[in-house]
């Protein structure tokens, strides 16, 4: 097969996989009802997705009726709750009891989960979209050793989409060294994900419409990386949002999720706006969406339009990537299940801001001021979330303000001009961050879905595996030497050091200790000292299923050498050959333009024993330091984090506290201004809408109603009525006539 | 077969229904349903005859030409271009889809309800293939008729005020438009030439700028109110809330198109100086509706009128990209009529899905209806990201044309516009959340046990809006290709036009 052919048969694959598991999914599943009072219809529930299979649902459904009838669901159910092994099971039961109604419920667990001790289900849908994300995986592979070994760049044209006058989209793909970066992240840990899902899904009734939502975030997320132009680039954007709404809210029962989705989705729709209105404006001032055709025209624009397009686009990559201001949403994406979040909210979907800053180049790197801002927003949201993520005390939104922290790193690298140094942090990142997302929700799924790290402790005894693999993405992403995160995170700092920006590069040591503390006390407060949770949840504590902890052993290979497979040595490692090519004119358009004090042009390359070594021995001492201060804070002498917070100058500590608790209270104030604010608009509007736009013309209806009336009056029927009318008519005419007459 | 009066075969043969209808006694309900949707079928069929059409050909194919009233220079008239071809199949199809779903609902009156169906169907179609301004207007009258009584008979509570209200309300834009029909063939007819309405005759003679201001004004005024645009659409939302599924579905599918192919094929090359000088003063008004139609539906308690508030934001698309006279303006527009017929049409038939079922659409009456309908869920889900414009359907490709089009008249108007998106995205998933997601309202425990997903016939009468919102969205190019000719004619006549000279506009 040509690699042509392999490149358009990738997207495809999950495609195919998604059609298969709505048309065929629901069937393939077969989830025995619970005793509760409508059988025949919850059974037909899982028929979704079909016309005309109602009747087979209700024959077994009544089968099952009469084989469970016997079951006391209710009691088996708050029985069996807390074995259920699920985070949003527990989640659920712990304070929204009776979201459902007993009376109402369809015999699932309130978060979808099929309550155990009944017959089990047999699940039999997931096959066949993870063995597709398989193929799509080898062909992706076979595909990234063509363009990175055999330095090959793939066009590949499908069919023409849109043809509206000069307007004319193709649907075609793109495949060069930056691609293939994307492919290896997006392939690799989504083909991980999927197993891994067999696993952490295992018993949610829903398991077909799982993972027919993640094949068709990984069509969506592909076609979003192969688009061989801006527009396909949107609709990738567009389509990841709508599966990542789809995912978040795969739990829908619970409140807290059906708004996380919401409000994910609209957020990344105040960033669209921005990235919309830059394709429009790229179109009309070149008049083509094509990425080779837009970066050789972007020179010969007006410089203050180039700024303002790439603003535009990076609108949107701010949305997407959960960059401040518009980082609200990733926290609370957090409702979806925890595959969810290692394979979308960390390790892909996320990334595609910086993939698109990154593959817009040479328009960033024709406006310094559009770069001033990546940098700047960049710095100021990796400290500002590094500084969130120190006190939450929920293992997954430590970690998702991590990777708002971690993107953050990857902007303020891609702002500064290191846009290789950037694409190796978001491949390795991408990984380590899969690993410890996958780790967490080893831990929840062992910790019978406790997710506050406060009422965990002691695992590493009976989670051995989860321990193991978790340690090596958490030594990663403290930038620890060896490990993948020190060099690429390194390489961001040296690069912002050696182009002069100094002050840029402070905040970066500053934020990399903090983030080797919290990883760490993570790891301590999950792995180390005693169990603080329920002792009888203690019984239940396990490693998890093998289809969960193989990934993580997998991923753990990469997070562990990559670094050294690409980044050595550091600054001139096999990543900048093979993305040399796709940076080549940025990298010479912004060392000109950029105000570091050592041009690209001159540099000097890496010394182990100068400028470049200190760097290195700096960057991993503060990495060590952090693991330090969490170990002295979170093993040895647990008061401490107390003590200090009162101790703090001026009495601020506390009031730190609660306000990095709180989000520094971002989320709140949108609340107020924007869903508040909407909504009185919206009502004051109606008001309008009701009283004066309607009441015009209401009132206009009266008004000729009433004239109607007088009129009618007026035909009375009367012969000398109509008389006397028409005298005085005509003696007005008269009248009119002699004031008129000139 | 090309000697077939095809036309006259798609727009009459639901009249042949309703002869039929006449006919059958009075409680033969089955035999009238049949006989109904035989006869949309029927013109279903032969409006398929349209795909033939060659877009490389003459502008008018298919055409009729039979004498009327002579002494008048009024003709029978039909012919179609690719706009008529699109938006008459448009009608079909969704005429087939409402008279199908209406299987169940309807139990009242049945054959007056079929008849007027079917008779709504030959004046929309007529309007659409008409190239006789006086035979148009007839048409147009015709289509307004049986919706009066669909919604004044069929309808809710408040059917009276609903209907009357939408009758005065498009009857005063109509005859307006009937002044400016006389007035523009008589100035062409004083000027020595014969007496005609024929459209392809009157359009291309220069009129004098007072007429065409004062015509523009009324012919705007027609259009606008059956678009409807900001501010004239408060008939709407009343008309929508009381009208029957079926009724809804047409009232927004095919007849609020009836304003937009008012602008294309009259508004604009009938009376291009106009049209130009007016132009930004209609802009103005499409932003305000694109917007204020969705802050409006943000709010809106009831799940009908949500959609209709929505509509009057989505139809403001098809104003704003008329008026920015450029390709992809023009062609935007006229793909969005098509997706929101298809899109909206299809939402207002889910909406009476749930309504048979629990005889409510209050949004918050509903909730976690998920578990209860996983499938109605699913399809209400496509539909609401085809609404909010989601790439890959149909929705997409119209919003962004004229996005692209406003975007090249302005950036501003096109960035004011723009926000829409993330309005809508708020409007429709809130609701889509309250409506399925989480905790079921007291109010619908009610319905809880007897609640049953979607049957098959409710599956049949969506099953090809659902194809055609994933195939335009995916496959758009025959749309965009049918339209490019009429489109490129239409830009020909504002090109060569001046805008009004004599007298200069306030704006």
């Amino acid at each position: 097969m040509s690699t042509e052919l392999l490149i358009a048969l990738i997207p495809a694959l999950p495609l195919a996989g998604f059609l298969f598991a709505v048309l065929a999914g629901s069937r393939l599943d077969r989830v025995p009802s619970h005793g509760h009072d409508d059988h025949g219809d919850s059974h037909a529930d899982d028929h979704g997705g079909h016309a005309g299979h109602g009747g087979d649902g209700h024959d077994s459904g009544e089968t099952d009726d009469s084989a469970f009838r016997a079951v006391p669901s209710e009691e088996e159910q708050a029985l069996s709750s807390p074995h259920a092994g699920h985070a949003d099971d527990l989640a659920n039961s712990n304070g929204a009891d009776g979201v459902i109604p007993a009376d109402m419920n369809d015999g699932l667990g309130q978060a979808g989960h099929v309550v155990e001790g009944g017959p089990r289900p047999s699940y039999r849908s997931w096959w066949v979209p993870t063995a597709l994300v398989g193929i799509a995986w080898a062909f992706s592979m076979v595909v990234f050793a063509n363009v990175v070994f055999g330095g090959h760049v793939y066009h590949v044209s499908v069919y023409e989409w849109i043809v509206s006058g000069d307007f004319q989209i193709e649907i075609a793909f793109l495949v060069d060294g930056l691609t293939a970066a994307l492919l290896l992240v997006v392939s690799t840990v989504g083909l991980l994900v999927h197993v891994y899902s067999i696993g952490y899904m295992d018993g949610d009734r829903g398991l077909w419409r799982f993972f027919a939502y993640l094949n068709l975030f990984m069509f969506s997320m592909l076609l979003l990386i192969l688009g061989d132009n801006f527009l396909m680039l949107y609709v990738g954007w567009e389509a990841v949002g709508l599966c990542s709404y789809a995912l978040i809210g795969f739990w829908y029962k619970k409140p807290s999720a059906a708004g996380a989705a919401k409000k994910a989705f609209v957020v990344n729709r105040v960033g669209d706006f921005g990235f919309g209105l830059g394709i429009m404006m790229i179109w009309t001032m070149l008049g083509t969406l094509n990425f080779e055709e837009v970066f050789a025209g972007i020179g010969g624009l007006d410089p203050t339009a180039v700024t303002v397009i790439a603003l535009l686009l990076f609108a949107g990559a701010v949305g997407k990537s959960a960059q401040f201001p518009l980082h609200v949403w990733l926290p609370d994406a957090m409702e979806g299940p925890t595959p969810v979040s290692a394979l979308i909210h960390a390790a892909t979907m996320v990334n595609a801001g910086v993939y698109m800053v990154a593959r817009a180049n040479p328009i960033f790197a024709e406006s310094p001021v559009a770069m001033w801002v990546v940098a700047g927003i960049g710095v100021f949201t990796a400290i500002f979330a590094a500084a969130i993520a120190l006190t939450q005390n929920d293992i997954k939104k430590v970690l998702a303000y991590s990777t708002v922290s971690q993107l953050a790193y990857m902007f303020f690298a891609l702002g500064i001009g290191a846009w290789v140094a950037a694409i190796f942090h978001l491949v390795s990142h991408g990984f380590f961050k899969g690993l410890l997302f996958m780790g967490s929700g080893s831990i929840i799924h062992g910790a019978s879905g406790e997710q506050d790290m406060r009422f965990m402790g002691g695992l590493r005894d009976r989670m051995t595996w989860t321990y193991r693999t978790m340690v090596v993405g958490a030594l990663a992403l403290a930038g620890i030497p060896l490990f993948a995160g020190f060099f690429s995170k390194d390489e961001i700092l040296a690069e912002s050091f050696n182009r002069g920006y100094y002050l840029f590069y402070a905040v970066g040591v500053i934020v990399a200790f903090m983030t080797a503390f919290y990883t760490f006390r993570m790891i301590f407060m999950t792995f180390h000292g005693a169990w603080r949770g329920p002792r009888d949840a203690w019984h239940h504590v396990h490693e998890s299923a093998p289809t969960m902890v193989w990934p993580l052993i997998i991923l753990a290979v990469p997070t562990a050498l990559a670094g050294l497979l690409l980044g050595i040595p550091p600054e001139g490692g096999f990543i900048h050959t093979w993305l040399e090519e796709v940076f080549h004119t940025a990298e010479e358009a912004g060392a000109g333009i950029l105000s570091g004090s050592i041009a690209a042009g001159e540099h000097h390359g890496f010394e182990l024993f100068g400028i470049g070594g200190l760097l290195l021995v700096i960057g991993a001492s503060v990495g060590v330091a952090g693991i330090w201060l969490a170990y002295r804070w979170y093993v040895l002498d647990p008061e401490a984090p107390g003590r200090f917070v009162v101790r703090m100058p001026f009495g601020l500590g506390p009031g730190m506290y609660a306000a990095s608790l709180n989000k520094y209270y971002v989320d709140d104030l949108y609340g107020l201004v924007w869903a508040r604010g909407g909504v009185l608009v919206g009502n004051a509007l109606w008001w309008f809408d009701a009283k004066v736009v309607d009441g015009a013309v209401n009132g206009a209806g009266w008004v000729a109603q009433r004239f109607g009336g007088l009129l009618r009056r007026a035909q009375t029927g009367r012969v000398e009525n109509y008389g006397l009318g028409m005298a005085a008519g005509l003696a007005l005419v008269l009248i009119a006539y002699l004031v008129m007459r000139p | 077969m090309s000697d077939l009066p095809i036309l006259s075969l798609v727009v009459f043969s639901p009249l042949i229904g309703v002869l039929a209808l006449v006919l059958v006694p009075r409680d033969n309900h089955r035999a009238m349903r049949w006989i109904a949707l035989l006869a949309a079928l029927a013109s279903f069929g032969f409006s398929l005859a349209l795909l033939g059409y060659n877009t490389g050909g003459a502008e008018f194919q298919y055409r009729e030409d039979l004498s009327w009233i002579p002494a008048f220079g009024m003709r029978y008239t039909l012919g179609v271009d690719g706009l008529s071809v699109v938006l008459v199949l448009l009608t079909t199809v969704l005429s087939v889809v409402s008279i199908f779903y209406s299987w169940d609902p309807i139990r009242v009156r049945v054959k007056e309800y079929y008849a007027a169906m079917l008779l709504l169907m030959v004046g929309m179609l007529g309007v659409f293939v008409s190239l006789d301004l006086f035979l148009f207007y007839v048409f147009w009258e015709i289509s307004l008729i049986p919706m009066y009584l669909i919604i004044g008979i069929w309808g809710g509570p408040r059917r009276i005020y609903a209907t009357v209200k939408f009758v005065i309300y498009t009857l005063v834009g109509s005859l307006l438009m009937l002044v400016a029909i006389l007035a523009v063939a008589i100035a062409h007819a004083s000027a020595g030439h014969p007496f005609t309405f024929s459209y392809e005759t009157l359009r291309g003679f220069g009129y004098a700028d007072g007429l065409q201001a004062l015509a523009f004004v009324a012919f705007f005024l027609a259009f606008a109110i059956k678009v409807p645009m900001w501010p004239f659409h408060t008939w709407l939302p009343d008309a929508h809330v009381e009208a029957p599924t079926a009724g809804s579905i047409i009232l927004a599918g095919v007849l609020l198109k009836l304003g937009g192919y008012g602008f294309l094929r009259y508004s604009l090359p009938l009376l291009p100086d106009a049209a130009v000088s007016f132009a930004p003063i209609v802009i103005a008004l499409a932003v305000i509706a694109v917007l204020y139609g969705a802050m409006v539906s943000m709010v809106q308690p009831d799940l009908k009128k949500l959609i209709a508030y929505s509509s009057v934001s989505h139809m403001g698309f098809v104003t704003l990209g008329a008026f920015v006279f450029n390709v992809q303006g023009l062609q935007g527009a006229i793909f969005q009529m098509i997706s929101h017929g298809i899109t909206t049409g299809a939402l207002f038939l889910l909406v009476g899905v749930i309504y048979e079922r629990t005889h409510d659409r209050a949004i918050a009456h509903m909730g976690g209806l998920n578990a209860r309908m996983p499938q109605y869920a699913a399809i209400f889900g496509l539909f609401t990201f085809a609404s909010i414009g989601l790439p890959g359907l149909s929705g997409f490709i119209g919003e962004f044309l004229v996005l692209l089009g406003a975007f090249q008249y302005s950036g501003w108007v096109a960035a004011a516009t723009m926000l829409v998106v993330i309005m809508s995205a708020v409007y429709m998933l809130w609701m889509f959340q309250r409506i399925f997601f989480s905790v079921p309202s007291d109010w619908m425990r009610r319905w809880w046990p007897s609640l049953k997903d979607m049957s098959r016939n409710e599956w049949l009468a969506l099953a090809p809006l659902i194809v055609l919102v994933v195939a335009l969205g995916v496959f758009p190019g025959p749309v965009l290709d049918a339209i490019s000719g009429p489109v490129d004619r239409i830009i020909e006549a504002i090109e060569s036009s001046q805008g009004l000279t004599s007298f200069s506009l306030p704006w």
